[in-house]
């Protein structure tokens, strides 16, 4: 099925087993969404369940921490994450707080749901990943999907987990297809990474679109890569990646943000900090370019991280132990 | 038990019950409110407390019949302005105390201070410290409430200048299009921080704004603990039987500056001393002597009572053990959350 269908499905199948379930967002009950990704749902759980909310992203976010708060588990639909931006408030000061505020008397098993990402065309207030905007605040649950086995077992984890979660659906991956397993054995667990394609020369940590590009750039180069889908951004799994790196003594991290300010700087430091004496070359960061996502079919397609400039990166990588430069200063375009 | 042992150990449900015994119970509430507020401005000004706070001075009648007519299963959320809601919902001077001072056995632990107070056993959500943040959470819990077809209501206390804020305009017109139980009480003090309302707001009648929404509204004299009931009654009865939300403005008026910090110079000359005309303490005072219910002996006994057992509460507390180091690490994550280590 395609990853927008595993979303569906994995929304489905939590609130035919929990009558607490209920989603809101723009457009997610008559239209089935603006991305199909709860098509069909309204049909099956009806208008109490299933809701259409005003373009008022602060109120039906605040209304999931407080629905959260008083017993429902409810799923929010922001359509782009851009959207979320006149929401943050409530969920990094207010849904992040909740707990700790009441020293443990309330919880928000609250799930948001954003699209994330460029190249789909939709130009620079519509294209951003922006996981920076949430990664760094306690409370908060920030995981990614890059398939659709990982949208539906993260789907179903988020919706089931007790505290704030936010999940990032890149929305280039919608039409992805792949293979579903349904049910218990489907679901994946939170804070857990997957080893994407096991390997010994170097370590790649990718999220989301990146998986499947650095997938492509191991494909293209030939290099046996380990690829790690790091899956859930905040908390991060260590272990997974500190044990492969630990292995592979080189570590790169492939972002689709632009460089400041990147949840892979985390990685780079944490890897650094723990491992630094066995690291083979410096651990590095393949990102996007410190620009807003340009429109341009050309210009959008050279601005996430292409499987030939990560294949060109790995490859100088590996025969110099130095870190490359990004393709920007390398072509000498621009020097930040 | 009496009056005065009630106050220092019944529970918050005890406490909030307390209110509808009689008007010399709601009395005695509003003296307690004052009289904490009053103490409190001069902790702070001693350096005894840390941080910083905002008195809900004037405020204190609209608290107490706003919680007189609610359910300890309802729900509310409320402003950094929060102690005289806190102490009007049933949370005891000594929970409220011990939270302001940071102290171990506050309802947070200690962790929330002066802007944060808690206790869902009387439907207190953590009080928000973001202008408007609580309206949407409000919306929220009427919804949950109208999804189970429960007959709770979703209540949300916030100031005049919440009215200027998306959030409150996005929360109205959400629990007006669903029909929430949700009751929005607007405790117009005239003054936003450091600015009146004449400076930020077309229109001082803030009523006017629910026809917005196609939402039935009140105005009502907020100094007035009969007066607020009534209004109250009204809306949580529409609230309870499918009639959906009512928003109320209460007409009030801040005694004390914004903050700690802030003397109030910004005032017209002359609008203190209109308003202390109507200080809830001194109507309610009048109503119980008028109505022959406590004669003036009586009531100067009952306030140096108050007094004496917030004069304790305060000892008391000052001593309470600080909070251990390890506590700032407690509850950022839920137990069984899949990403908590």
């Amino acid at each position: 099925m395609r990853l927008r269908q595993a979303i569906v499905a994995a929304l489905q199948d939590e609130m035919r087993s929990d009558p607490s379930v209920m989603i809101m967002g723009e457009d997610v009950a008559v239209a089935g969404g603006p991305f199909k990704t709860s098509e069909g749902l309204l049909e099956e759980f009806g208008p109490n369940r299933v809701r259409d909310t005003p373009i008022s992203e602060m109120a039906f976010t605040g209304a999931g921490v407080g629905a959260a708060i008083a017993g429902l588990k409810p799923v929010v639909e922001i359509m782009f994450m851009e959207f979320l931006g006149v929401a943050l408030d409530q969920l990094v000061t207010g849904a992040a707080k909740m707990r700790y505020l009441s020293k443990g008397q309330v919880s928000v098993p609250l799930v948001v749901r954003a699209s994330v990402g460029s190249g789909s065309g939709f130009g620079s207030q519509h294209s951003q990943t922006l996981e920076n905007w949430v990664t760094s605040t306690p409370g908060l649950t920030v995981a990614t999907v890059s398939t659709p086995q990982t949208a539906y077992g993260i789907m179903r984890a988020a919706v089931r987990d007790p505290g704030p979660t936010i999940v990032l659906e890149p929305r280039a991956l919608y039409a992805v297809r792949g293979p579903v397993e349904r049910g218990e054995s489907g679901i994946l667990r939170l804070g857990k990474a997957l080893i994407a394609r096991p390997g010994s020369a170097l370590t790649i940590v990718a999220m989301g679109q990146t998986v499947t590009t650095s997938l492509a750039a191991v494909e293209q180069s030939g290099i046996d890569a380990e690829v790690i889908d790091l899956l859930t951004l905040a908390p991060w799994d260590r272990e997974t990646v500190l044990e492969s790196v630990a292995r592979t003594g080189r570590l790169v991290v492939v972002e689709e943000a632009p460089e400041s300010g990147g949840w892979g700087s985390e990685i780079v430091a944490a890897v650094t900090r723990e491992l630094f004496s066995s690291l083979a070359a410096a651990p590095f960061r393949i990102t996007a370019p410190n620009a807003p996502v340009p429109y341009n079919r050309e210009l959008e397609a050279r601005f996430l991280p292409q499987p030939s400039e990560i294949a060109r990166q790995l490859t100088s990588y590996l025969a110099t132990d130095s870190v490359p430069a990004p393709w920007w200063v390398a072509e000498g375009i621009h020097h930040d | 038990m009496t009056e005065a042992t009630l106050a220092t150990s019944a529970s918050s449900v005890e406490r909030r019950a307390d209110l509808r015994a009689g008007a010399v119970q709601r009395f005695e509430r509003i003296v307690e409110i004052r009289g904490f507020e009053e103490r409190l401005n001069v902790l702070f000004a001693s350096g005894a407390i840390h941080g910083t706070t905002h008195l809900a001075l004037g405020q204190e009648a609209l608290a107490v019949g706003l919680a007189t007519e609610l359910e300890p299963t309802d729900l509310v959320t409320g402003t950094y302005r929060g102690h005289a809601l806190a102490l009007a919902l049933g949370m005891s001077p000594r929970a409220v105390l011990s939270e302001i001072m940071g102290k171990a056995e506050a309802p947070t632990g200690g962790l929330g201070g002066s802007m944060h107070l808690c206790d869902m056993a009387i439907g207190l959500l953590p009080t928000f410290a973001i202008v408007g943040a609580g309206l949407p959470v409000s919306v929220g819990a009427g919804l949950a409430f109208q999804y189970r077809q429960e007959r709770h209501v979703s209540v949300a206390l916030f100031g005049d200048g919440s009215t200027n804020i998306g959030a409150f305009h996005e929360s109205m017109n959400l629990a007006a299009i669903w029909k929430l139980p949700v009751v929005f009480v607007c405790d117009n003090n005239v003054y936003g921080e450091y600015s009146r309302i004449n400076l930020t707001t077309p229109i001082e009648d803030l009523h006017l704004r629910a026809a917005s929404y196609a939402m039935p509204s009140a105005v009502v004299d907020g100094m007035d603990v009969p007066a607020v009931r009534t209004a109250v009654a009204e809306a949580v009865e529409r609230a309870r039987s499918g009639g959906g939300p009512t928003f109320i403005e209460a007409k009030t008026y801040r005694f004390a500056g914004h903050s700690r910090a802030d003397t109030a110079p910004y005032r017209p000359a002359g609008e203190l001393e209109h308003w202390q005309q109507r200080d809830p303490v001194l109507l309610a005072r009048r109503a119980l002597e008028a109505e022959g219910i406590l004669d003036a002996a009586a009531i100067a006994d009952l306030e140096s009572r108050v007094g004496a057992a917030l004069d304790e509460t305060i000892e008391t507390v000052r001593e309470l053990p600080e909070p251990a180091l390890a506590t700032m690490f407690d509850n950022i994550w839920t137990p069984g959350e899949g990403a908590a280590r």
